[in-house]
């Protein structure tokens, strides 16, 4: 059972009370943008095995987005931030870097 | 205006626990900058209590204030002050940017009491029921719908859920409060 720590309620729920909403800081190529921009932006996810960001939406509680960063492979949670971030915070990169020196980061 | 009616009319269910739907209760919803002095001062003389913090319930004279995520609040008042208070409210807030709305016919309120209230609600949702202690509002789910609770004492919970699955939440704690389904007891 995944458990994350909703950043906004501080509560610990487990995934039966969140919803996952796929891979974390996408850029949005909206009208005007290249054919191949839009696609990547529509359809192109990255599929990691181990460390990964996503969002998550703590749907039966207070209802708003966060983001988590966790292993998709251990399951292990490095930690949860908020949604009002273009990029991971630098305690979360700290957190995986602590785990796994050979990570080579996010991007 | 045609009368006022609750979900299951005051149904009751006498199990290991005791449910029973709390007939008419006046909710409303407000939303806006929990950090916001006009705010916390019209939600005290609107209910008499102090603004709650994160994930707690907060008693006043005339209600109870309940924090339910970063921008919104549930009072829970007397069923036929709501509407006075909603307008006081919007009159309170006219210059900030909140919202007061009566939810007071869209909900549905039922009490678990006994001394296994906490077991009951706890095999119905996936929260820490046992951590809960009184003061502190849980916003979760039950079984598949959502609802939020809170312990008014050791012995007494009490669980807010939509009206429209209120049969569905009353069924469901029935079933977990029958005679001969004591866990720990």
């Amino acid at each position: 059972m995944l458990i994350l720590e909703c950043p906004y309620c501080g509560v610990m729920a487990d995934e039966t009370d969140l919803h996952g909403d796929g891979e974390a800081h996408l850029k949005r190529f909206g009208p005007g943008s290249s054919d191949d921009d839009f696609e990547g932006y529509l359809f192109m996810r990255k599929n990691p095995k181990g460390v990964h960001f996503e969002r998550w939406r703590h749907a039966s509680g207070c209802g708003k987005f966060f983001h988590a960063a966790r292993n998709t492979m251990t399951l292990e949670v490095y930690g949860t931030y908020l949604a009002q971030t273009l990029e991971p915070p630098k305690a979360i990169i700290d957190a995986v870097k602590a785990k796994h020196p050979e990570w080579e980061g996010y991007k | 205006m045609s009368n006022a009616v609750s979900t299951l009319n005051g149904a009751s269910f006498e199990g290991y626990v005791r449910v029973e739907e709390q007939g008419l209760v006046g909710m409303i919803t407000l939303r806006g900058d929990l950090t916001s002095k006009a705010l916390a001062k019209a939600v005290k003389s609107a209910t008499g209590a102090a603004m709650p913090g994160q994930g707690e319930i907060a008693s006043g004279d005339k209600g109870r204030v309940g924090w339910m995520s970063p921008d919104e609040l549930l009072l829970i008042v007397d069923h036929a002050a709501a509407n006075d208070m909603v307008a006081a409210l919007t009159k309170a807030l006219a210059g900030e940017h909140a919202l007061a709305v009566n939810v007071s016919d869209a909900r549905t309120v039922f009490r678990i009491i006994g001394a296994a209230a906490r077991e009951v609600v706890a095999k119905v949702s996936p929260a820490d029921v046992n951590a809960l202690s009184p003061g502190q509002l849980r916003r979760t789910r039950i079984a598949q719908i959502p609802a939020a609770f809170h312990m008014i004492d050791e012995e007494t919970a009490e669980l807010v859920c939509f009206r429209s699955v209120g049969k569905y939440a009353f069924d469901l704690l029935k079933d977990a409060a029958l005679p001969g389904g004591e866990v720990y007891l």
